[in-house]
């Protein structure tokens, strides 16, 4: 073959995974700038007074990007939360793959968490992850427990397998009950 | 000259049944004496008492008696409790509590755990989590003084059994996952105050290297090896920490600590020998300068960290008495050192180890296997022995009346993919993907009896369960040991015949230990409380559908939930009274 030929074989390939790309959804290379979580964002409990108030719109526009999720498995990696979360099973922190909240499983209880730290040795990494960063991680812990969608979650790993992929993990929506009040003495529930 | 091989006689004084250091003497030979419980009665062994310890996390320490009270320590938030073992049922005599910081929690590598405390002079001390060494007065619980030795927002911490040698109170650091410097320390016993301190990298001046230093081998010879055999600056933060077993010769004045795996695993990232991890020094206790070092694993490549026990025997050597140290090593090799020397006399393999290819006598060099060497970007399969070794920090027992070293240890292999390693303060430093299953023959435990003089296996029971529990040898030709399901078990030492065993609560991954009653009696307690490294699947609720959950440990135990359950228990076993 030709290396001309070969080019356009390529060109043609690329063409057809763009297309393929394009229809899986439409993906915003920049998140909407989000300000720090405030902890009006944030919901610990579902109890309200009154009316339950909507969730902050920014859940749909991270969770729902493919994009966003995947970026957030690089940084999961890069801000070294793999070194105590492993790859979602669990290592010095709680696993972030089953349906076990101690904080709440939301996006906002996740964003919180990563910001405040947590009392039993989950580091506060306030200003240290930029807004738009910290959205992203949060949506791909959620998709550890594939709270996202299918498509949206990511595939399979091109370092050592793991795990079976986000994709193709079980759906395991956060349980009520599933909470269990921070102490020393065992995290499950 | 004795036939075979004795403990240490100035290190190991005639047993008065106390218990009163984990590893029961300075030679740490884990031998008890006692004989009334011995291959013919110990059928009839039943529990005299238990004590919930409150704590669920893995249960590592080796509980302490001194002259009627038994000291337990718990794992964070390092509880110490005192049982008065005059009365029925052992009550408690007083609690002290250390409330050390909860954070400390996100920062030890591998559970919470803590080995033990030691007692000396009407103390007991204790260390934390949070890296403070703390003295109580051992009749009442209050606290006499509290060290604050290290800081956790560098990731260090601290569960090491301290060891009482002349006054000062020996200690070490643990945090080789999280880039901390190591360190071993001398406090006053009765002040508190810092005596010395030694780090394990870093130029000769913090490594207490001076005139006294004269090791064996031309290798651990040159000026600032702790700087010159690292890249910039990476000793720093470069391990080396002292989270394992010291042992003590009063003869030769000399302690003997090991030294933990150099950061972080990948270890592309530091190209040299990284001294003085992965190796054994021996120390003036006094002053803590270095007499002698080996290394058993220079540019260590697999996490073969270097704090295993160090058992010290005085035994006959082709024709010649040698004053030895035992050292069944992480990376599945028995050695056996001359301790007034550093002279390596023998490493032999007691695993089937593949990483390495053997150790060379003459110039104390290991062979790596270069088939197995890690790099980044690719995934190296069936390495053998793991991260956690051959054998990892619980220790083996010397039996004097049978010359065996008695050793509970794991049969695992692994996967590894190095990646590269981001220094961020307070968290891991790591660089590997690991995942680990069970090595050959499908037994992922395996208990050996090895013969130090005739260099080879006695005998071996294989365990389904990795070993994480302590042995414990005794007079009455019985070897103990627990198993992560939670069965304690006594074997015939000559034998390995198994001969007794009850099933606690939890899975085992304590010390045991013997000691004679107020009543004269002769007990054995065990705690019971499964977490530690290969527990921490159960401790912390982990996740097996991620293999590299507990840095891989996971994988090779994703049945444990379904065999125990977490929870913290001392049982104490005797012989039905005689009437
Ligand atoms: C130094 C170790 C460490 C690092 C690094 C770390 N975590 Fe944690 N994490 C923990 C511990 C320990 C806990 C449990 C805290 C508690 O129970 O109070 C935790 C808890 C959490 C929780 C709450 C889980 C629940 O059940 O509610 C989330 C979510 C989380 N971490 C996400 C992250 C993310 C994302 C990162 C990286 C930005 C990260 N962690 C980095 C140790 C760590």
């Amino acid at each position: 073959m030709s290396s001309l030929s070969r080019n356009a074989v390529s060109l043609a390939l690329l063409g057809v995974l763009l297309l393929a790309a394009c229809e899986r959804e439409e993906r915003s290379y920049r998140g909407e700038p989000v300000g720090e979580v405030k902890p009006g964002a944030i919901v610990q409990g579902t109890l309200y007074a009154g009316a339950p108030s909507p969730p902050p719109p920014q859940r749909r526009e991270y969770e729902g990007n493919a994009y966003h999720v995947s970026e957030g498995k690089r940084l999961f990696e890069w801000f070294n939360c793999s070194g105590c979360h492993a790859h979602g099973g669990g290592d010095i922190g709680p696993p972030l793959m089953d349906e076990v909240w101690i904080y709440g499983g939301e996006l906002e209880n996740i964003a919180a968490t990563i910001v405040e730290g947590r009392p039993n040795g989950m580091p506060s990494f306030r200003n240290k992850i930029p807004d738009q960063q910290l959205w992203q991680i949060a949506a791909y812990v959620r998709s550890m427990q594939r709270e996202v969608r299918k498509d949206v979650a990511p595939g399979r790993d091109d370092h050592m397998a793991v795990t079976p992929g986000e994709q193709n993990q079980p759906v395991t929506p956060p349980k009520p009950g599933g909470v269990a009040s921070p102490s020393s003495e065992g995290r499950g529930p | 000259m004795p036939a075979r091989a004795i403990a240490a006689p100035a290190a190991s004084p005639p047993d008065d049944g106390n218990w009163v250091m984990a590893a029961k003497n300075y030679a740490s030979t884990r031998y008890s004496e006692l004989d009334e419980i011995d291959t013919n009665t110990v059928r009839d062994l039943q529990v005299s008492f238990t004590f919930s310890t409150g704590v669920v996390r893995g249960h590592e320490a080796a509980p302490l008696v001194v002259n009627g009270t038994m000291y337990v320590v718990t794992p964070y938030p390092n509880k110490l409790y005192a049982l008065d073992l005059t009365k029925p049922g052992a009550p408690t005599k007083w609690t002290f509590e250390p409330r050390p910081a909860a954070s400390a929690q996100g920062v030890a590598c591998c559970d919470y755990v803590n080995r033990g405390p030691a007692f000396a002079d009407g103390r007991i001390f204790i260390n934390t989590l949070d890296a403070q060494t703390i003295a109580v007065d051992a009749e009442t619980g209050r606290e006499l003084w509290r060290t604050k030795l290290g800081d956790i927002n560098k990731g260090e911490t601290m569960t090491m059994a301290p060891l009482v040698v002349k006054g000062k109170v020996l200690v070490g650091n643990a945090g080789g996952e999280f880039g901390v410097r190591g360190w071993i320390t001398a406090l006053d016993a009765e002040t508190g105050k810092i005596v010395w301190r030694a780090y394990n990298t870093g130029p000769d001046t913090d490594v207490l290297i001076g005139d006294d230093y004269k090791p064996f081998y031309d290798k651990e010879k040159g000026k600032d090896l702790g700087v010159s055999t690292w890249p910039p600056n990476a000793w720093e933060i470069g391990g080396g920490t002292v989270w394992g077993w010291i042992s003590y010769d009063p003869e030769l004045d000399l302690i003997y600590h090991g030294t933990g795996n150099p950061g972080p695993w990948n270890p592309e990232q530091r190209p040299g020998d990284n001294k003085w991890t992965g190796g054994i020094f021996a120390r003036n206790p006094d002053t803590g300068q270095a007499r002698w070092f080996y290394q058993a694993v220079p540019h260590d490549l697999y996490d073969y960290d270097g704090i295993n026990e160090l058992i010290l025997l005085d035994m006959p050597w082709q024709g010649q008495p040698r004053k030895v140290l035992i050292r069944p090593e992480r990376n599945g090799y028995l050695y056996v050192i001359d301790r007034s020397s550093g002279e390596v006399l023998a490493a032999d393999p007691y695993f089937p180890a593949n990483s390495t290819k053997g150790v060379d006598l003459k110039t104390g060099l290991i062979e790596y296997n270069e088939e197995k060497h890690p790099r980044v970007g690719k995934v190296v399969r069936d390495i053998c022995p793991t991260a956690p070794g051959a054998k990892d920090w619980n220790p083996s027992a010397f039996s004097p009346k049978t010359g065996i070293v008695y050793i509970p240890h794991n049969n695992l292999c692994m996967d590894w993919e190095s990646v590269e390693a981001n220094y961020i303060a307070g968290t891991p430093y790591v660089g590997a993907n690991v995942k680990m299953y069970a090595g050959p023959g499908g037994n992922r435990g395996t208990f050996t009896a090895w013969d130090p003089g005739q260099r080879r296996k006695v005998w071996e029971l294989k365990e389904d369960l990795p070993l994480w529990s302590g042995a414990l040898a005794t007079a009455g030709d019985l070897v103990f040991y627990g198993t992560m399901d939670g069965w304690f078990k006594a074997v015939n030492a000559g034998s390995g015949e198994l001969l007794w065993r009850f099933k606690t609560g939890s899975g085992i991954i304590g010390q045991p230990i013997s000691y004679r009653g107020p009543d004269g009696r002769q007990y054995i307690a065990i705690l019971s409380g499964v977490g530690g490294w290969a527990g921490a699947i159960v401790a912390g609720d982990l996740d097996p559908h991620d293999a590299s959950a507990a840095k891989g440990f996971v994988n090779a135990v994703s049945d444990l939930p379904q065999r125990t359950t977490k929870g913290g228990m001392l049982y104490v076993f005797a012989l039905p009274q005689r009437r």
